[in-house]
């Protein structure tokens, strides 16, 4: 199996798993970390369609990394005002926190 | 042989860590193994050949999405409210876990089944380097033959700064951010941000110029710049500065400007929105790149820092 095929099959498996996290987690902040797996995994699958266009004078066809560099930075931007309007939201509100941060709260408490 | 053990080995390790991110019981360690993932994944990238994909997944996708991730995590801890009732039921959970693996299963099977030979711009993008003076294909693509898109992406970031800025209450609006602070002034951090930006700037300002011609440019060299910043307001060495602050946002708003306004110009020089005048391309894309790297470098620390929560000094 190539590198390239190798990296997509990942691509694909961080897809999923990204997916499962987005929907299982009822905390905000593990979703849009769960949407970042998601996201990488869509641009590696991006990254193997740049490596098998691969020409002469280019180890990889530089249209498909472009998009994935502009892509890299418009989830950064998407991720900033998530996590903003959540901020937000928790001064509000009172915030969602799972029974297992509480655990590792009293855990890192006690240390 | 080696090279497929390596390979298989990254794999593991990313997908691992993917795993951990997801499945972890608590945010805070989900969010320090998100970080490592993001590194890791950069190695991937090199693995493709795609080395300027890298250098961004790893100074964006690794550290400044981790900073703002660990900042996040770190300012809701303290409260807590149970929302056991709102995790899914076991055979919930199996049945997702079932049809999101049917999701990766159709990509795996896209995967293996793409077309050979693979379709490409490659080819095109090589021919057509010449006029623009590049010499990094990647740089060709943002800058000039898919300039609308990079320009178009730039508007997108100031727009997310004043989306996030909006979010400030009444009485902080034209006050400071606050970045995710050290606990301790003269520590590690402290050092580490005396040290680190005199480099890390020649190393920024070196990645964006060769980025011409070798991997790199404006985004990767503004991502390092920005995070250099960081690291200084992290350590408390200077104050994140109030966003009423006039020089903020002019730095913020001249790398689309300058790219609209060139682009403008391209009617007069080159008969066309984003056209350059021939045999003069290099020249201009340099300039272009320049503001471009300055607003990154000034939009990303802004982001990271998040709604400002200080009410501005009078």
């Amino acid at each position: 199996m190539s590198t390239a095929t190798l990296a997509g099959l990942t691509g694909a498996i961080l897809a999923g798993v990204g997916l499962y996290g987005l929907i299982i987690h009822p905390d905000p902040l593990r979703r849009i970390l769960a949407f970042n797996v998601l996201g990488s995994g869509v641009f590696l699958l991006f990254g193997i369609i740049a490596r098998r266009g691969a020409a002469i004078g280019a180890l990889a066809d530089p249209v498909p990394q472009a998009m994935v560099i502009t892509g890299i930075v418009v989830a950064f931007a998407a991720t900033a005002l998530a996590v903003a309007l959540l901020i937000r939201l928790g001064a509000q509100t009172d915030p969602v926190v799972t029974q297992a941060d509480k655990q590792d709260l009293a855990r890192r408490a006690d240390d | 042989m080696i090279v497929q053990t390596l390979d298989i080995g990254l794999a593991a390790l990313v997908l691992t860590l993917a795993g951990y991110t997801v499945l972890a019981r608590a945010t805070f360690p989900a969010v320090v193994s998100y970080v490592a993932y993001g590194l890791l994944l950069s190695l991937i990238w090199v693995r493709l050949f795609s080395v300027d994909v890298a250098l961004t997944e790893a100074a964006i996708g690794g550290g400044l999405t981790g900073v703002l991730l660990i900042g996040a995590a770190g300012k809701r801890r303290g409260t807590a409210v149970a929302a056991t009732e709102l995790d899914p039921t076991q055979p919930l959970r199996w049945a997702i876990m079932a049809l999101c693996a049917l999701a990766a299963l159709a990509l795996a099977t896209v995967v293996v089944s793409l077309p050979d030979p693979a379709p490409t711009l490659a080819p095109q993008a090589m021919e057509n380097i010449a006029t623009t003076g590049l010499g990094n294909p990647v740089t060709a693509v943002l800058i000039a033959y898919r300039a609308f898109d990079t320009m178009l992406e730039k508007c997108v970031l100031v727009i997310a700064v004043v989306g996030v800025w909006s979010l400030a209450c009444d009485r902080c609006w034209g006050g400071a951010p606050d970045v995710p602070r050290a606990v301790a002034r003269g520590g590690t951090l402290t050092f580490f941000a005396q040290v680190l930006p005199p480099l890390g700037i020649l190393i920024g300002i070196r990645i964006f110029w060769i980025g011409a011609d070798e991997p790199g440019g404006a985004f990767q060299g503004g991502a390092i710049l920005a995070a250099m910043w960081v690291i200084i307001m992290m350590a408390g060495l200077t104050d994140v500065p109030a966003i009423s602050k006039r020089w903020l946002r002019i730095a913020l708003a001249a790398g689309p400007i300058v790219f609209l306004g060139v682009g403008i110009l391209g009617f007069a020089a080159a008969g066309g929105f984003l056209a350059y005048p021939h045999g003069f391309a290099k020249p201009v894309i340099i300039f272009v790149e320049i503001f471009m790297t300055l607003s990154i470098a000034a939009t990303l620390p802004m982001l990271v820092g998040g709604a400002p929560i200080r009410a501005p000094r009078p």
